[in-house]
């Protein structure tokens, strides 16, 4: 009984399924072999009737059409879509995609298509995807149509709007239907509401449109239109307003962006110099590390677990933590330790094994740049409004410049080796008569220094080319944060880095990129002339040292 | 050198054992070979052994403008302390003023023939010479110039950081941003300065083709020449009482200060007159390389200079002149032959010179010299004398 009962279901909904696709199909092989008509005015009709039967598969006839895939098979007329292998075609019908064998190049004839044919299949497609399930293509189609102007369109988006749901897509839509009905409506009311909701929506394009319209206005019937054109003019002027707004707020993301970069690449040297007084000029090659570690890991995860690609990055967070702070543990003890009270030799040795660094990575890996992919949660932007949108990559740096800060000053002030270092910070001599073992703390510290700069690798792989250089790009930047924050003080280090980086981006559109970071680099300058010590100063006994 | 006695030394024991004179012995050594080389390049044929070809001559001319530019750098990191990573930049900005009368020079001879704009601002569609070109066809204008700008910038730079008692890794840091900047500054085509390319082309120096063999050898006489009175000039500082007290103030800055002198002045004096003698450095450089571009300005360079004078021995005058042509010899050989291993050897340097020989390859003589003498059972009486001869 089950049995049959299940297959009596299955064989109706098969038939039902077989009758509503032959229904479609008909009209819809109809409709194709339409498209074989000479007159390009025709063909564009047959184009947007195609459009209004929603089908999937007129997604793909009009694609096809208009990358020049479809064609007319010479020996019976009918219309089949093309794709070239080797120097034949295979031939697919278009419609239910049944394979038709392979023929000569000479069989075929393709479909032409002339501009008029062009504007039709894009707002065709647009008209398609309007209906689309995914949310995301429903807002791009409606930003088509914005783009292309279609008058047609006008109805379906119209009947849209009212049946939308999707709190993201509406707007869109409602954008749409008013830059149609201001172009091409003839209701003066219905005008004004548009010049409103496109006021409401804002952007850059919206702008231009709307510059468009008020020039034709002016052109054309000036006196009739007037309440129109102040209605256009006051809600350009808005949108200008709107738009400086985001500018300045784009650009203080551009700032703290900037800014939590030299965050990372400054907070592990400021450990360094505050604890030891000592400039580490391979800091910036420990940065680098961080960053081949960052690709190592991608590369290895790209053989053994492909699966496991878009996660890769998270892992090599700890690992090239450990490995840069290894490198630098290494590097303490082996030449630091023995220059000390003795910082600018060890400026000149560190100098030396960043030299010496660099040419290793260089024979290892080759002079080029290496790629390292940004993962699939890490890329995109969030866009807030029209014309604001700010990349995920550069908002997890910042979060994670923050992240990295928060775990250092935690390390700092709530752990036993923080203690110390603070002590040794403050009065070395003090803090070993009270027992600490300096030499220790010294070399744990430019194992953590390090292995900060690794963290920061990592991060910088994201948005900057991984190679020999990385390093070098950074270490003089890193320098001015150090030197203007102030040294043993992370909060000098985080004030320093979100001074000098939103300085430098506000300082950008008026001045240029290198004038912007001469500007910066004088005003340093002369900033050390008057707090030498930078802007936190450690006071005590050990400043002059 | 095992039966004479130290207090009779000479010259050439001197130069053994680091002592005073040493670098007197060391200077007439290098004038020696510098008459040699023009013998050798003048006089002795082609075919014979000890011809030396003008490319020789260049190239040593070359290595003479680094040991000027070392020289500069010893005089204030060896007698006062000062460790700059910028005076790449003050050798940089005399090779620029120099350029500068060498681009006037090219008159319409260049690409486009315009009679008074150099090609650059000709291909940038500039119509007149920036003012700041203006006098750059005269020589002894010019000659001012290249003492004058980087003395002048050395002045502002040195009267600011050292007023407010900028010193250590804080002024090594702020010279490094400094010479950065201008690197920056002169990228840009606005600066009027050729942007990265630079000034080139240079066809003539005082009416004299600058490829004739000629030319190139007055050249090298003349950066002898240079090399000489800048050590003259530097060893009779560092041998006044002005150079006793920049010995003072680099071992014990606050005390010197406490006793009364004016530090600053001091330290000001010194950074001017080193920034001229590199801004000498670097005008005789580029009629001998033929081209200045920004690269000279970077970072890397200068703290390069640093350790051809760490190497040679800080504090020692002569062994800056020494580390730099052994380094840049260095250099040319192994840049040719071992390409990849240069940039190991030059980071070795730094970690070893620092590590090993601290005081220099000078430095270690006078080590070396007590050493054996002790081992022989000599007397080493005058022990007081050997240790001046570090400082």
């Amino acid at each position: 009984m089950y049995f049959l009962r299940t297959a009596l279901i299955f064989g109706l909904l098969f038939v039902f399924a077989e009758a509503g696709q032959l229904v479609h199909a008909e009209t819809l092989q109809d409709l194709t072999q339409a498209l074989s008509v000479k007159n390009y005015t025709k063909k564009a009709a047959v184009v947007e009737k195609l459009a209004a039967t929603g089908e999937v598969q007129a997604n793909t006839i009009l694609s096809a059409l208009m990358d020049g895939a479809l064609f007319t098979r010479k020996s019976d007329g009918k219309i089949v879509l093309g794709t070239k292998i080797k120097k034949n075609y295979l031939l697919v019908d278009p419609v239910d995609g049944t394979e038709l064998g392979e023929v000569q190049k000479s069989a075929l004839k393709k479909v032409r298509i002339n501009n008029k044919v062009r504007i039709a299949i894009r707002a065709g497609i647009g008209r398609l995807e309007l209906t689309s399930a995914d949310p995301e293509k429903r807002i791009s189609a409606a930003a088509a149509i914005f783009k292309s102007e279609a008058p047609a369109m006008l109805p379906v988006l119209r009947a849209l709007v009212k049946s939308e749901k999707n709190a993201d897509v509406k707007p869109a839509l409602i954008r749409s239907v008013a830059a149609l009905e201001l172009l091409y409506g003839d209701n003066h009311d219905v005008q004004m509401f548009a010049v409103a909701d496109l006021k409401a929506a804002g952007g850059p394009e919206v702008k231009a449109l709307l510059n468009k319209v008020l020039i034709n206005l002016q052109l054309n019937e000036p006196a009739q239109n007037s309440e129109l054109a102040a209605a256009i003019r006051s809600a350009i002027a808005a949108i200008e307003t709107q738009l400086e707004t985001y500018g300045l707020i784009e650009n203080l993301f551009q700032g703290v962006s900037l800014a939590s970069v030299l965050l990372l690449a400054a907070i592990g040297l400021a450990v360094t110099f505050g604890v030891m007084g000592v400039i580490n000029m391979a800091h910036g090659e420990m940065v680098m590390i961080g960053a081949y570690t960052t690709y190592i890991i991608q590369e290895t995860c790209r053989i053994y677990a492909p699966g496991f690609l878009d996660f890769s990055l998270i892992v090599a967070i700890p690992l090239a933590f450990v490995v840069a702070g290894t490198f630098g543990i290494l590097l303490e003890r082996s030449v630091i330790r023995f220059l000390y009270g003795r910082p600018l030799e060890t400026l000149l040795a560190t100098w030396g094994i960043s030299l010496i660094l660099q040419q290793l990575v260089r024979t290892i890996f080759g002079p080029t740049n290496k790629e390292v992919s940004t993962p699939e949660w890490l890329s995109g932007a969030w866009e807030i409004t029209a014309g604001l949108s700010f990349t995920y990559n550069r908002i997890a740096i910042i979060l994670f410049a923050l992240v990295v800060l928060f775990f250092l000053m935690m390390v700092l002030k709530k752990t036993l080796f923080g203690l110390q270092m603070r002590a040794v910070t403050q009065n070395r001599m003090m803090a070993g008569s009270m027992g600490i073992r300096s030499a220790r703390v010294d070399a744990m510290t430019f194992g953590l220094g390090s292995g900060v700069a690794g963290m920061a690798g990592v991060a910088l792989s994201q948005i900057d080319n991984v190679s020999p250089n990385l390093g070098q790009a950074y270490i003089i930047d890193s320098f001015m944060v150090v030197v203007f924050g102030g040294v043993g003080n992370l909060w000098g280090t985080l004030v320093g880095a979100g001074s000098l980086g939103i300085a430098n981006k506000f300082l950008e559109p008026y001045s240029g990129a290198v004038l912007a970071k001469i500007f910066v680099l004088v005003a340093i300058i002369l900033f050390i002339q008057k707090r030498p010590r930078g802007l936190f100063a450690l006071k005590g006994r050990s400043v002059e040292g | 050198m095992s039966t004479s006695y130290v207090t009779e030394k000479g010259p050439f024991v001197s130069l053994l054992t680091g002592l005073p004179g040493g670098g007197k012995a060391f200077m007439g050594i290098l004038l020696a070979a510098a008459v040699f080389i023009v013998v050798g390049n003048q006089i002795i044929p082609e075919d014979n052994f000890f011809h030396v070809p003008t490319y020789m001559v260049s190239l040593l001319g070359k290595y003479l403008c680094y040991a000027l530019l070392a020289l500069s750098v010893d005089l204030i990191w060896g007698f006062c302390g000062i460790l700059s990573l910028g005076h790449g930049a003050f050798f940089a900005l005399g090779g620029y003023v120099m350029g500068m009368y060498l681009m006037r020079q090219i008159g319409d001879r260049g690409v486009y023939g315009n009679p008074e704009l150099p090609d650059f601002m000709v291909f940038l569609n500039w119509q007149e010479l920036p003012w700041y070109w203006f006098g750059f066809e005269s020589f002894a204008f010019t000659g001012l110039m290249i003492m004058l700008v980087p003395g002048l910038l050395a002045f502002i730079f040195g009267w600011f950081a050292f007023r407010s008692r900028v010193t250590g890794v804080y002024f090594s840091i702020i010279t490094q941003a400094m010479t950065y900047a201008l690197l920056l500054a002169f990228f840009r085509n606005d600066m009027g300065f050729g942007g990265n390319n630079g000034l080139t082309d240079f066809k003539e120096i005082i009416g004299f083709d600058l490829r004739s063999d000629g030319t190139r050898l007055g050249l090298f006489v003349g950066s002898v020449i240079a090399l000489a009175v800048g050590y003259l000039v530097s060893s009779f500082i560092t041998q006044s009482k002005f150079g006793r007290i920049l010995i003072a103030i680099r071992d014990a800055e606050s005390r010197t200060r406490f006793t009364g002198y004016r530090v600053e002045y001091y330290k000001l004096t010194v950074f001017v007159i080193s920034a001229v003698l590199a801004g000498i450095a670097g005008s005789l450089y580029v009629p001998q390389v033929g081209i200045i571009n920004p690269s000279e300005f970077s970072p890397a360079n200068s703290i390069e200079v640093v350790i051809w004078v760490a190497i040679g021995g800080r504090g020692t005058l002569w062994g800056a002149v020494l580390g730099a042509i052994l380094v840049n010899w260095g250099k040319s050989y192994f840049t040719g032959a071992l390409p990849e291993a240069w940039l190991y050897m030059l980071g070795g340097l730094f970690v070893f010179s620092t590590l090993a020989l601290p005081k220099g390859i000078v430095g270690t003589f006078p080590i070396f010299y007590d050493t054996i003498r002790r081992k022989l059972g000599r007397r080493a009486d005058d022990l007081s004398n050997v240790k001046e001869g570090d400082a």
